[in-house]
């Protein structure tokens, strides 16, 4: 059973800076708080807080936090470390980084029962065998045997939940624990968790910065914003009826709609023909396998699948940076040849790859100007007066202000890193532009906006797009056609007209039903329809 | 935040890094940079505001202190004073020129494995591991015996034995830059591989690079050292401070000055390069919070 949770008044600051600010809320016995907001905005500092844990460079500087009758920001560090993974326990984000990958998964997993000596050492492996059962995973009794890097990412986030919940805590907070996971791995890690949780009655912080999914978790949900609480509410209510203008904007992003398109696609001559291709990454195997592939004029093709699909390779292939071991790929009615340094300028200009990280795919030590200037010198070989001015246009068109233009990336937020990448690819005037994943490092409300840019671009400049993403939602906002792939081969193509018309591929069907939608219960049907998944 | 910044300090950022660099210097960072600046200064000025040359004997041999000599004289009555100085220009100098050779090349070599194909990359690397499994002092001597001992040669030698180390650590850090998307997006456009050496990856291994120039510069001046305690460094009457401390060892017994002074500044100079080095901002300042 789980315990009272009261914060009030918490103030977390590194510094000068506050990054929660006098935040009050209080958790009943057994309900789940979920924590929302974008990347900075104090949600893991709060739920690091509740344990009486501040990071490196951090400072609990006011407030207090109450769990049952235990005020924890007064314990010292002994009573902390008996607190922590006893009375509330922790789930992270990455699991493939919170495990030792020297050890076997059950010795990890007993350890907290073992350090705290709730239990000795083979009630608990008893113990853990069982959480394994309830969780779903596969083969209970034997993969605890196995090493972190012998089980998949989603067994291994719910691996982690066994050993938060070994030793009975009364709370457990759990930090984004689906966010690095494919839409179909998500679903099933979601009901792993949301059963225990309910079935132990335990007191749930849940941090996400993702409304649909905390819709399926929550009792309640808290919006928070540059560290300050802008509105909190019952599940439900809070999805109806938002109040706070902020909420408003995130339910918003979270429901992308379609972008108005132009008159492209069918009439248009195409622009990229791929036929028969394969590829693969030296003695590894073949990645993609038989790929079939037409993109016309002014079209945007999303490719959709997880991770491992072949997707990104697929880009790689068309971008040249990786040739094909068969197959051929055809641009603008003439052949492409499949290597690099074969291709001329004119080829490689008229492609442009954007990738998903802003953050790698930007040198930290050039000005953005230099970096927009590059492709306008190499391919143009503008100088002086019209280059400062085409980078000027450049940056307008992607909605940055000028003085940007003097600045390192790394004073740039993330929103504005991923414009910038974007404005690189149109200082080549490009016919194709190939998009890698571009909004999956963005928060809901920067990845919209980027998402609008994109579709913007295409009306106005008639630029083709080739779409790669994880996520249904956002390719179905931007793209005609969406290619679904796995395992490297390509499974259908379902053209905008028959997005809600079934039936599709089961794959496609699997994918679109994965993708958890904004209201509660959404879960709880998914689980009538196919109940033989969770047992 | 970044937003108050005036546009216009942004213009320099080369300048702007600098100074931030040199902001996060604590008490022991600026105390070697002194100390370090003043080797420097003798070096290039010290012998011409001598009053005394170092090669002026006669006196008193091993005299302790004194007003007119202030580190005492050596086993020929020079002061001591003098030599020091005058052999700052050989220990600082050949030790600065050796390993801006041996980091150079050690880094353009890296950057060249890190940018061009497995070829050229296994090439360099197990040429320069060919180079890494000689004895250093033992290839050293050979050069020595070889050629003689001449401020080019040990130069040379230095140089030479220094690359390897150099390479590593650049092509250690090149590669994992090589990997990254800006890279891969610059050769996408069809950048040469010149560009994408100096431009794209130089740039960002700069800083682990000067760390490395730094502790490299150290042990290269332990190196001739040595070289010179065993005679086969710098040759009398020009001496370097690892010939100083040879030529006047018999004191060593009497706790005389002339074995003491050029220790003290060998040990000063490379503790105070050790210092800065720490200084320089890396997991530290970081954590700090700064970029």
């Amino acid at each position: 059973m789980g315990a009272l949770v009261v914060v009030d008044k918490l103030t977390v600051s590194a510094g000068s800076a506050t990054l929660v600010d006098a935040l009050s809320f209080t958790i009943r016995p057994g309900e789940v708080l979920a924590l929302i907001g974008e990347s900075g905005s104090g949600k893991t500092t709060t739920a690091l807080a509740l344990m009486g844990h501040a990071r490196r460079g951090c400072r609990i500087s006011g407030g207090s936090v109450r769990i049952g009758d235990v005020d924890v920001l007064s314990l010292r560090a002994r009573q902390l470390r008996a607190l922590r993974g006893r009375t509330v326990s922790y789930i992270a984000q990455s699991a493939a980084a919170s495990f030792d990958p020297s050890r076997s998964i059950l010795d990890q997993v007993v350890e907290p029962a073992c350090l705290h000596g709730t239990l000795p050492r083979g009630a608990a492996e008893l113990k853990a065998i069982a959480l394994f059962r309830e969780l779903a995973l596969p083969e209970p009794e034997t993969i605890g045997q196995r090493y972190p890097h012998q089980v998949s990412g989603g067994q291994l986030q719910r691996l982690m939940a066994a050993m938060a919940l070994i030793t009975d805590p009364e709370v457990v907070i759990l930090d984004e624990p689906t966010t690095a996971l494919d839409v179909t791995t998500q679903v099933e890690v979601l009901r792993a968790f949301r059963r225990v949780v309910r079935e132990r009655q335990v007191t749930a912080v849940y941090v996400s910065h993702d409304l649909a999914v905390v819709a399926q978790m929550a009792d309640h949900i808290l919006v928070l914003r540059d560290g300050r609480m802008r509105e909190v509410g019952a599940t439900e209510r809070l999805l109806a009826a938002p109040q706070n203008e902020y909420t408003q904007s995130l339910l918003a992003a979270a429901r992308p709609a379609t972008r108005a398109h132009g008159e492209a696609g069918e009439g248009a001559e195409v622009l990229l023909r791929v036929k028969g291709l394969s590829a693969g990454y030296g003695a590894r195997g073949t990645i993609l396998e038989g790929i079939d592939l037409e993109l016309r004029r002014g079209q945007a093709i999303g490719v959709i699948g997880e991770s491992g699909s072949g997707k990104t390779t697929l880009a790689r292939v068309v971008a040249g940076l990786l040739p094909p071991s068969v197959g051929t790929m055809e641009f603008d009615g003439r052949a492409l040849p499949p290597a690099l340094r074969q291709r001329s300028r004119e080829d490689l200009r008229r492609i442009q790859i954007v990738f998903q990280s802003a953050d790698t795919a930007l040198n930290p030590s050039q000005t953005i100007e230099r970096i927009l200037a590059r492709p306008l010198q190499f391919y143009r070989g503008l100088k002086g007066e019209p280059l400062r001015r085409r980078i000027d246009e450049l940056l307008d068109l992607v909605k940055l202000p000028r003085t940007l233009a003097d600045r390192l990336p790394g004073g740039l937020s993330g929103g504005q890193k991923q414009r910038v990448n974007l404005a690189r690819a149109l200082a080549a005037d490009p016919d194709l532009i190939l998009c890698d994943e571009v909004t999956s490092a963005l928060d809901t409300v920067v990845g919209a906006a980027v998402l609008d840019l994109i579709a913007e671009l295409r009306r106005e400049l008639g630029v083709s797009y080739l779409f790669i993403s994880h996520d249904l939602h956002t390719v179905r906002a931007v793209c005609d056609e969406i290619v679904v792939m796995r395992h490297g081969r390509k499974l259908a193509q379902v053209a905008r007209a028959d997005y809600d018309r079934g039936p599709h591929h089961p794959y496609y069907e699997e994918l679109a039903r994965a993708v958890p939608e904004m209201r509660r219960g959404w879960l709880d049907e998914l689980d009538r329809a196919r109940p033989a998944l969770v047992a | 935040m970044t937003t108050a910044i005036e546009s216009d300090s942004f213009k320099r950022p080369a300048r702007r890094q600098w100074r931030a660099r040199l902001a996060h210097f604590g008490m022991t960072g600026w105390l070697a940079l002194v100390v370090i600046a003043f080797w420097a200064a003798a070096a290039i000025f010290g012998p011409a505001m001598l009053s005394q040359r170092g090669d002026f004997g006669g006196g008193e041999v091993f005299a302790p202190m004194s007003g007119a000599h202030w580190f005492g004289t050596d086993y020929l009555g020079r002061d001591m004073l003098a030599r020091v100085i005058e052999g700052a220009r050989y220990t600082v100098g050949v030790a600065f020129v050796s390993t801006l050779l041996a980091s150079g090349t050690g880094t353009l070599l890296a950057l060249l494995a890190a940018a061009s194909g497995r070829w050229i990359d296994s090439t360099l690397s197990r040429a320069l591991d060919t180079l890494t499994a000689i004895p250093s002092k033992m290839f050293a001597l050979l050069i020595v015996a070889g050629f003689g001992s001449s401020v080019p040669t040990l130069v040379m030698t230095a140089a030479i034995i220094y690359v390897p180390g150099s390479y590593r650590m650049a092509r250690a850090l090149a590669v994992n830059i090589n990997a990254l998307d800006y890279v891969t997006v610059a050769r996408a456009r069809g950048e040469g591989t010149g560009y994408v050496m100096l431009q794209e990856i130089l740039p960002n291994i700069a800083g682990p690079m000067l760390a490395d120039f730094g502790l490299r510069f150290v042990y290269v001046v332990l190196l001739l050292a040595s070289m010179s305690f065993l005679g086969l460094g710098v040759q009398p009457p020009e001496a370097d401070w690892g010939s100083l401390v040879r030529e006047n060892i018999e004191t060593l017994a009497n706790g005389g000055a002339a074995v003491i002074a050029p220790s003290i500044a060998i040990a000063s100079l490379t503790i105070a390069v050790n210092l800065v080095i720490d200084n320089l901002p890396g997991r530290a300042a970081r954590e700090r919070g700064a970029r």
